[in-house]
């Protein structure tokens, strides 16, 4: 009879101990769902600003239309963009691409002194930076899921139930990350 | 984050419980002045009365009471964009659920503070001369600063102890007017037995009445400075760019403007002293803050954005050996790299239409700036005519259309 009690309260309490695990996994999947969310938001108004960007610029920069180009480009490509690696390489030219644009600003006086552009260039500096503090918060909580799903025991109940590990999204702007062509 | 709220925690409490006992060893030494023994308990039981009412008060409009004396509007995202984008980028990267509110303080001294009972019940108020000077670096460093003190609940603690403080102030207060308006006679009267002893306990009331709002002022300024310190680590985390704060210190600490609507109440909650722009300078006791230098010196000299980053520094450059945050909070062993000026942001945009980060404090481009943006914070519109003339338009202006009086075009409203 006691050894009864005792195997069913033993049962109990991991049956408990495994639904606050899969409790666990379940939140902070939400949170990345949530971070990542937050992050599309400001990747959409980034999208956004751009052709008002390049409608106010056109008029004053009449020799950067291969930069034009590229920008508008590289946001077709990262609106079209599905899996988080393909929209983080995109979104990475594409920032780039809009730092180049920005540099090019310096050759042109009249237009720093447009009001329109200059309350477009606070807006697209704050969407960058927010862009980058989303960025920071999905990838803690990205971290935070794959730690979950890879430790034991929690990995079981990972496995059990198909949680999958997410993908860090990681600017990385391609010439960095070529090796050094060293030519004899 | 969470270690440095949890040891702030438990330091606000041992403060929180020395000042209740200066409050209530106060309230016993003025009851037993006045009547007896006896009398000293109910002293403890009115200056309890006294400090829950002013709590509760405290609780539910101590903040708009603060924002109010301190002459701070709250304004709409179309006065000033960058102030608002800035408050909402530090909101994302420190992980707050709700938007502080965002107040402008109608005065041309530089500074800043934040209040509120809780993270999602807070408010950021800038003075508008300080958003007439700094660039958007050095304003993101001071709305950085402002948002650490609402993440580390700095802001809370600083409520309940200027509460606590208020009431300590207003009882030895009421009691040492009630000393030199009423005849000392009545008091004589009622203890005819042992007039001496009498007269040594109202000398001893009189002394505590003048030591006590002095000692909970120490206390009070104590932990307010080491805060200050904590803020300035939290906001290098939360910016990863320490030089946009500095800079933003030097401006303010060569500012001789004070800020009229401070007290000693309130003088903590600010970003830099706003009382004595020279006292600014001073170490000692009943200062508020550090001093300025030494915060932009360890701001300069940091090498990394973590608090172990910070903590080293800070013991270098004060000489002191203590510890200013908990090893817990240490334990992180990640480095946290700065972020490079204009990496992979856009630089910074050179003016918006209230904005004049080129100007010098003092400058009539600054006053013009300064008192565009209090004019836009009370509703007042903006409009130019073509001719360059600019109008402005108070808030309860309710024609429908205005004629240039220069050169005669008339723009409708």
């Amino acid at each position: 009879m006691k050894l009864t009690i005792i195997i069913l309260a033993f049962i109990g309490l991991t049956v408990l101990y495994f639904i606050g695990m899969y409790n666990a996994l379940v939140r902070l999947r939400n949170q990345v769902k949530n971070a990542w969310a937050q992050i599309d938001v400001q990747l959409k108004r980034r999208h956004d600003l751009i052709p008002n960007l390049i409608e106010t610029v056109k008029g004053y920069m009449k020799h950067e239309r291969e930069t034009f180009e590229k920008i508008t480009e590289y946001r077709a490509k990262a609106m079209a963009a599905g899996t988080v690696g393909e929209k983080a390489a995109a979104e990475g030219m594409l920032g780039q691409a809009l730092g180049q644009l920005n540099v090019a600003v310096e050759n042109y006086p009249d237009l720093k002194a447009n009001q329109n552009f200059l309350a477009l260039q606070e807006e697209l500096t704050s969407t960058e930076n927010k862009i980058s503090y989303s960025r920071q918060a999905y990838n803690d909580s990205v971290l935070a899921l794959n730690n979950k799903i890879q430790m034991f025991p929690s990995n079981i109940i990972a496995n059990m139930f198909g949680f999958k590990q997410e993908e860090f999204f990681e600017i990385d702007i391609p010439q960095e990350r070529e090796v050094p062509k060293v030519a004899f | 984050m969470w270690e440095l709220i949890r040891a702030n925690r438990r330091k606000s409490l041992v403060l929180f419980v020395m000042m209740g006992v200066i409050l209530l060893l106060l309230g016993f030494v003025i009851g037993t002045a006045l009547g007896g023994p006896e009398t000293g308990y109910t002293g403890i039981i009115i200056a309890t009365l006294i400090w829950l009412v002013m709590t509760l008060v405290g609780i539910y409009s101590g903040s708009s009471i603060l924002l109010a004396s301190s002459n701070a509007v709250k304004v709409e995202r179309s006065v000033h964009p960058r102030l608002f984008n800035v408050v909402e980028e530090m909101q994302m990267s420190a992980g707050l659920k709700k938007m502080p509110e965002v107040y402008i303080i109608q005065s041309d001294a530089l500074n800043a503070f934040a209040t509120g009972r809780n993270p999602e019940n807070s408010a950021i108020a800038v003075t508008a001369g300080l958003l007439a000077v700094a660039n958007r670096d050095e304003l993101q460093g001071v709305v950085a600063h402002e948002m650490s003190h609402i993440v580390n609940r700095d802001i809370r603690f600083m409520t309940f102890a200027g509460i606590m403080l208020g009431s300590i102030v207003l009882i030895s207060q009421v009691f040492m007017r009630g000393m030199f308006y009423s005849s000392m006679g009545r008091y004589r009267g009622s203890s005819k037995d042992n007039g001496a002893g009498q007269l040594i306990i109202m000398a001893v009331a009189l002394l505590f009445a003048i030591l006590a709002p002095i000692a909970a002022q120490l206390l009070y300024f104590a932990v307010s400075r080491k805060r200050e310190y904590l803020a300035d680590a939290s906001a290098v985390k939360l910016t990863r760019y320490p030089e946009g704060l500095a800079s933003a210190l030097e401006k303010i600490s060569g500012s001789t403007a004070d800020l009229e609507s401070a007290n000693k109440v309130t003088a903590p909650m600010y970003i830099a002293n706003p009382l004595k722009a020279k006292g600014q300078r001073m170490r000692n006791l009943s200062s508020t803050h550090p001093p300025i230098e030494e915060r932009i010196r360890i701001l300069r000299a940091l090498s990394g954005a973590s608090y172990i980053n910070y903590q080293e520094t800070w013991q270098q450059v004060t000489g002191r050996n203590a510890r200013l945050m908990p090893g817990s909070a240490l334990a992180e062993t990640e480095t946290m790299a700065f972020r490079q000026k204009g990496e992979a942001l856009i630089p910074e945009p050179a003016g918006l239409p209230f904005d004049a980060p080129a100007a010098t404090q003092g400058s009539k481009a600054f006053k013009r700036s300064a008192g565009n943006l209090v004019m836009a914070a009370n509703g007042f519109r903006f409009l130019d005519c073509s001719c360059g003339l600019k109008f402005k338009i108070p808030p309860g202006f309710s024609g429908k259309e205005l004629k240039c009086s220069r050169c005669g075009t008339v723009h409708p409203l």
